[in-house]
């Protein structure tokens, strides 16, 4: 439904009410914007020591800083694409087995993926980072990181890869089968691929979700962009410029990651249409 | 009908996939590099060069051994900590502590650019020694009884002491027994034995606990906490970072020794650090590194601390 | 497991602290976000853009930075209050923004005669909102809804990390690491604990789903 609904296309009084409203938010909207600036003001938030070596390559911190920042966020991205593709594997595996395994098997599954399901993600990476080592398993910072979001995210892809084979026409299963093709070949290549198509937008929206949670790794001391965000800010005590940076830099690169999900979900629909 | 998932004649197939194909094996390949290449948390340390053994000889079996065939050794110490263990824009680790890390790493004969330093804030460094995270820590690291049941201290090569941290504007606060009275609120880090001890004289509702000491410098400077108590040479980092904001009450009221966090029964190698430390103490290596670090605010330098038996 | 058994009380104690937190935030993000989501359908442009701005930048920025903003960004200029008030607020402000977008996508999902009925009668934008639309949407929204509140709970853990004590995940910050007592019990606990929560949500969700499929 869109907006017009709710109300009908305004005529000239609506029209005029409408910009009277208009300017009313505008103009408080302003007002609200300039009390935020007079407060920054006058808690000295404009100074320019805090500023320069975020933004004026002429400062003597400017290369540092963004060498920091910028390994920060290779880590973070690192963190994500292996989190990313590790989840994928482990989902469509899981996925496979929900539909296909015997009776009692696939409870045993969707046991265990109601309770990865319920784990908060920063638990999951805790219970990596602390437990794993006690039984051995010294890994690099990263992959705590990439265990813990694994957990969580291969579930809910498994999730999302399993309405998309559910989803795919009752035909193909039964055309694959008239063409005498074995129920793993049908999975294989007739339905993990159409499913796969179709949830391409759910999965890319996943993305967002696992590079937004990388940041928990600040907790653990791994030193994705968060991180070294506050590693720079105990030394230029300027903590909200270099959040507004670094927010800047998750909300643009989600953002992106974002319209791809709806450009390749409109891409999808039309060549269905 | 268009039937989907069947796209054969639109889409020149072959050629598209391959490409593609190849395209995520070599972003594959990249990200696999980029993990081997070693991205964690570490930092590499600079400072005064120390006189590093050439080539020294381990009975078989000692962890000395062990480090010395490594060449390599991963130490646990503080990121956010100044003068003692403080990561700064550059990337590097600075301080006391990583000054004597790199002396008693020196004794295994491994030069400070072989030494990978790793971050265990204070609640994290019993683990990361027992779960073999680290070699041993160097992260103002008081000696206690508690901890001893779970590690074993080499040293201690300070003598800290607990004291309190005001606005320098704070004038109602005077010491630990005033806290009650100012009903001040009291900032330190979750974990550690000044936490701890300070409920002696602040109610409990009073204490706020963070994960690192410089969240309570946050705190105090925007009000949010009256005091900050830890040792005395944390709070003298963080006054001296503070540009003058901050001043210390000056009144230490424990005696907090910092050692050197081991596996617990490493005897030889407890003896084998102590003997390095004794070692930098005579030929003045300790004294340069304590004035090329803290030395910086402090007035006097020390001498190294009786050093305790190894168990 | 007998660290577990041991310390049932400070487990206990947790999980109503982690209830207590949820609450809050959940009446306070639900208001919040109603008004956002307002906003959104509103026929004032600014106001649309507000609330498109809100959701944007909100949804896409991690909660660990919302809460850093608040705890240390605010007290730079003068606004402050006790940590666990910046870690409700913080989980406040970030889950409005997805109750927005659940309550949003419920006002599509009523009938779209319904609000031309409404408008058929003469009813204003607000009225039309108030008396005919949002109450069938409130229907359609409980499911989604329900899905942000699950998150939202899982959410509250990271308010542990970050330091806010008295809830379920801090349990195992003082157990494991001020106590020294092993990891994996402990952390088993809180992972029990939180199971507690998010389980019967989950069922709860589930049967509503179900009861709105029938009467549909």
């Amino acid at each position: 439904m869109n907006r017009s609904v709710l109300y009908d296309a305004p005529g000239p009084r609506g029209r005029r009410r409408i910009l009277v409203a208009s300017v009313a938010a505008a103009l408080i909207l302003v007002g609200l914007a300039a009390l935020a600036v007079r407060r920054l003001a006058t808690n000295g938030q404009f100074a320019g020591e805090k500023w320069s070596p975020l933004f004026d390559p002429n400062d003597v911190n400017f290369p540092d800083l963004w060498r920091l920042l910028g390994g920060g966020l290779l880590h973070t991205l690192t963190a994500a694409v292996l989190a990313m593709s590790l989840s994928l594997v482990l989902g469509v595996l899981i996925a496979m087995t929900r539909i296909s395994a015997s009776r009692w098997y696939r409870w045993a599954v969707v046991g265990v993926v109601e309770i990865l399901r319920g784990v908060p993600v920063v638990i999951a990476i805790f219970f990596a980072y602390q437990v794993l080592p006690t039984y051995g398993f010294r890994l690099p910072l990263l992959w705590y990181i990439v265990i813990g979001l694994t957990a969580y995210n291969s579930v809910v892809i498994s999730e999302i890869i399993r309405a998309g084979i559910l989803a795919v026409p009752r035909g193909q299963s039964d055309a694959a089968a008239a063409l005498g093709l074995t129920r793993g070949q049908t999975q294989r290549f007739i339905l993990l691929p159409q499913a796969f198509r179709s949830m391409l937008p759910a999965l890319i929206s996943q993305l967002v979700v696992i590079l937004k949670d990388t940041s928990i790794g600040a907790f653990i001391s791994y030193e994705e962009l968060l991180r070294r965000g506050l590693i720079i800010i105990q030394t230029l005590r300027n903590p909200i410029q270099t959040y507004l940076v670094i927010a800047a830099i998750f909300v643009l690169i989600n953002y992106l990651v974002g319209r791809l999900a709806i450009y390749v979900e409109a891409r999808l629909s039309a060549r269905r249409a | 009908m268009q039937v989907q998932g069947f796209p054969a004649q639109r889409y020149p197939l072959q050629s598209n996939s391959l490409r593609r194909r190849w395209f995520v094996t070599a972003a594959l390949a990249g990200v696999i590099a980029l993990v081997f290449s070693g991205c964690g948390g570490g930092g590499k340390a600079t400072g005064t060069p120390v006189g590093v053994q050439n080539k020294p000889t381990f009975a078989a079996g000692t962890t000395m051994a062990r480090l010395a065939e490594a060449g390599k050794v991963t130490v646990g110490t503080k990121f956010d900590q100044p003068l003692f263990g403080l990561k700064g824009l550059d990337g590097k680790v600075t301080g006391f502590d990583v000054e004597i890390a790199k002396i008693i790493s020196a004794g295994l004969g491994i030069n400070e650019s072989a030494i990978t330093f790793v971050e265990t804030p204070s609640s994290q460094r019993e683990g990361a020694i027992q779960q073999g995270k680290v070699d041993f820590v160097v992260a103002t690291y008081t000696i206690n009884d508690k901890r001893r049941q779970l590690v074993s201290f080499a040293g201690p090569y300070y003598q800290a002491g607990q004291d309190i941290m005001v606005k320098k504007e704070n004038t109602t606060i005077t010491g630990p027994e005033s806290l009650r009275t100012a009903k001040a609120k009291v900032c330190s880090v979750s974990g550690s034995t000044p936490a701890e001890k300070i409920k002696e004289y602040v109610d409990a509702s009073n204490i706020v606990l963070f994960d690192v000491y410089s969240k309570c410098a946050d705190a105090l400077r925007t009000g949010q906490v009256d005091a900050v108590t830890t040792d005395n040479v944390v709070l003298l980092g963080l006054a001296d970072s503070s540009g003058g904001a901050f001043k210390l009450i000056g009144k230490p009221f424990t005696v907090e020794p910092y050692g050197i966090g081991i596996k617990k029964g490493d005897i030889a190698f407890c003896q084998f650090i102590n003997e390095q430390l004794t070692a930098a103490s005579t030929d003045g290596r300790y004294a340069k590194a304590w004035e090329s670090t803290a030395g910086k605010v402090a007035r006097t330098t020390p001498t190294l601390p009786t050093l305790g038996a190894c168990s | 497991m007998g660290v577990i058994t041991d310390n049932l009380g400070l487990y206990a104690d947790g999980l109503l602290g982690t209830l207590e937190i949820c609450g809050l935030v959940a009446v306070a993000a639900l208001l919040l976000g109603i008004f956002l989501a307002g906003f959104r359908v509103s026929p004032v442009p600014p106001l649309r853009a507000v609330g498109t701005v809100y959701v944007t930048l909100v949804r896409n920025c991690p909660l660990t930075i919302v809460l850093f903003v608040f705890a240390f960004g605010l007290p730079e200029v003068g606004i402050n209050g006790a940590y666990i008030t910046f870690g409700v607020a913080g989980l406040t402000v970030y889950t409005a923004a997805f109750v927005c977008e659940a309550v949003r996508s419920g006002i599509g999902a009523v009938d779209a005669g319904q609000a031309e009925a409404a408008r058929a009668i003469g009813l204003t934008f607000s009225q039309s909102l108030r008396l005919v639309v949002l109450p069938q949407a409130l229907w359609a929204v409980l499911p989604p809804l329900g899905s942000v509140a699950i998150a939202m709970i899982k959410n509250s853990a990271i308010l542990g990390a970050f330091g806010v004590g008295g809830e379920l995940y801090s349990v195992a910050n003082t157990l494991n690491s001020a106590r020294g007592e092993p990891a994996l019990p402990v952390y088993t606990g809180v992972v029990i604990g939180y199971l507690i929560i998010i389980i019967p949500a989950g069922l709860l969700l589930l049967m509503m789903e179900k009861r709105l499929k029938a009467t549909r």
